[in-house]
């Protein structure tokens, strides 16, 4: 079992193996987004409510699913990196954080789209929109932080303790932004009493959800792969990648 | 399918305009983040292998890297 | 540290908690030589608390509306201007570096150094803040509540300031950084703090979100040192 653990920490057999894993992993992905895109767009019954603009629902919520768990995700690979001193395991943190911030921004747009037909505005402060717009700052934060550090092993740690300090404020901000909402606007626009959502619905929205956390994975390892080889460039296994021809 | 003609299908009885925004935003996006890494790391072996190509062949060499 | 307990090998080092002190003391002591680098954030909260009638109408019922949010507003930022500063001097001659290598545990004396930043800022913008509030037409009665509530919300200010300070002290071109990663951190202690003096503006107990923010203080000392402590460490080596 330790063995696994080590092997992890060694680069070009991450390398592989991860290659190994994108080469069916990425096609499913892309088939998986393909049907339910094409399923929430074409094959679902318009809502009552808002007609066609729900269908936005199919982007917004795995955007916003996996862009907070990726940060946990991102958070955990820290913490491993900083408590077991795995090295590997800063170069996933590295590389989740552009995904994660991208995720954020995909769903903070999505969401101010479907809000101006919903509720005639294209920004509401209510509490999920403002949680994800803090998530994003989080995000952006530990980007910058990354690449404000010229010594790249310590970026790694002081990335970690952000996204730690970052993983205790994430409820703290939540709850506090939740309340904030109740306070200042009695809750007449819940869209989140999606939970009595029609089951034809809700399949190509858990599809969609999975195929969401597919893709951050698929890109988290692409992205993996690219930090390995440029933080490995001086190396033997590198080199002859280099030379026997750019192949993935 | 819950639309007629392909016209149905962009105009989405009015809402149109924001599901295909918000589609096409999103699969922009994601194309990008689908992409973006297998480019830099093409991109950063072709580098290496040019450095490493004149490095070999020394300073006074004609050859082309590739 | 101008002498450390082994120049006098006859003397044990000094306990945890006298240590703390000790630091404490010289912070402060440092600060006061400097009384302008004290003053700077009062002048900051009062040139600002001047720009929101500037850029709103002195309307006073609509400087009332607003006086609770925009009085913690300008004392969130205050203490953002001064939360840079709070290791920089010490990392840059070295003291730092001293501090990491001594035996006293590094919680305390990082508690000490925050308590310092606490009662160079925080505490005086507490006491200072009626006389602001009075400018923008905060009724009288929620005065209380503004100086309790800033008194415990800049604490915590001052220690989830801290850890952007550690994490940020030995990069060269820190500068805006510090703020991106310290406001996400800030906006709670805002949501409780406003909501606080609100709650007395409209009659109602003030009592429950300041509970709120005593209970972020509790959770703020616990944790932030602990991250503190690691920023510095992370800085020191880089």
């Amino acid at each position: 079992m330790w063995t696994f653990f080590h092997k992890l920490g060694s680069p070009p057999w991450l390398y592989a193996i991860s290659g190994s894993i994108l080469r069916w992993l990425l096609p499913v992905t892309i088939l998986a987004l393909a049907v339910g895109l094409l399923w929430g767009l074409l094959f679902t019954a318009p809502d009552f409510r808002q007609g066609n603009s729900y269908r936005i629902i199919y982007i917004h919520v795995p955007a916003a699913v996996v862009a907070l768990a990726g940060y946990y995700v991102m958070a955990i690979a820290g913490a491993i990196s900083l408590i077991w001193k795995m090295k590997m395991a800063d170069v996933a943190m590295k590389s989740a954080a552009p995904i994660g911030a991208a995720l954020t921004f995909i769903a903070l747009v999505t969401g101010a789209i479907w809000g101006k037909p919903t509720w005639g505005t294209w920004w509401v402060w209510d509490a999920r929109i403002t949680s994800m717009l803090i998530l994003l700052f989080l995000y952006l934060g530990v980007v910058a932080l990354y690449e404000a550090y010229d010594n790249k092993e310590a970026a790694g740690k002081a990335c970690a303790v952000l996204s730690l300090v970052g993983t205790v404020n994430i409820p703290i901000i939540y709850k506090s932004v939740d309340w904030w909402y109740s306070l200042h606007q009695p809750a007449s626009i819940k869209f989140t009493g999606e939970s009595t959502i029609d089951p034809s619905m809700l399949y190509p929205l858990l599809l969609m959800i999975t195929a969401f956390y597919a893709l951050f994975t698929c890109c988290l390892l692409m992205n993996m792969r690219s930090e390995l080889l440029k933080r490995e460039a001086r190396t033997n296994w590198v080199r002859k990648l280099a030379l026997g021809g750019a192949q993935a | 399918m819950y639309f007629d003609s392909l016209s149905a299908v962009l105009h989405m009885d009015g809402h149109g305009g924001f599901v295909w925004a918000a589609y096409a935003i999103t699969l922009l996006v994601l194309v990008l983040l689908l992409v973006a890494p297998g480019r830099r790391q093409k991109k950063f072996l072709q580098r290496l292998a040019g450095e490493l190509k004149r490095a070999r062949s020394g300073p006074n060499s004609m050859e082309e890297e590739a | 540290m101008a002498r450390t307990a082994g120049s006098d090998p006859e003397r044990q080092p000094p306990g945890a908690l006298a240590f703390c002190l000790r630091l404490l003391r010289r912070q402060l002591v440092l600060a006061v030589r400097r009384p302008i680098e004290i003053g700077n954030p009062l002048l900051f909260f009062a040139m600002v608390v001047a720009l929101f009638p500037l850029g709103l109408g002195p309307a006073p019922d609509k400087l009332a509306g607003f006086a609770p949010g925009i009085l913690w507003i300008i004392a969130l930022l205050s203490n953002l201007l001064t939360s840079d500063a709070v290791f920089r001097g010490d990392f840059e001659d070295g003291s730092l570096e001293q501090l990491l290598l001594s035996p006293q545990p590094l919680y305390l004396s990082v508690l000490a150094y925050i308590a310092a930043h606490w009662l160079m800022t925080g505490l005086l913008l507490a006491l200072v803040s009626p006389l602001f509030a009075v400018m923008l037409n905060l009724p009288g009665g929620a005065l209380g509540a503004l100086v309790l509530s800033l008194l415990l919300g800049s604490a915590v200010l001052s220690l989830v300031g801290c850890i952007g300070a550690a994490l940020t002290v030995g990069l060269k071109r820190g500068g805006m950084l510090i703020s991106l990663l310290i406001l996400p951190l800030y906006m709670p202690v805002l949501i409780f703090g406003s909501a606080a003096v609100q709650a007395a503006v409209n009659g109602s107990a003030a009592g429950p979100y300041l509970a709120i923010l005593g209970a972020m203080l509790c959770l703020a000392v616990a944790l932030a040192p602990l991250a503190i402590a690691a920023g510095l460490r992370i800085s020191i080596d880089a």
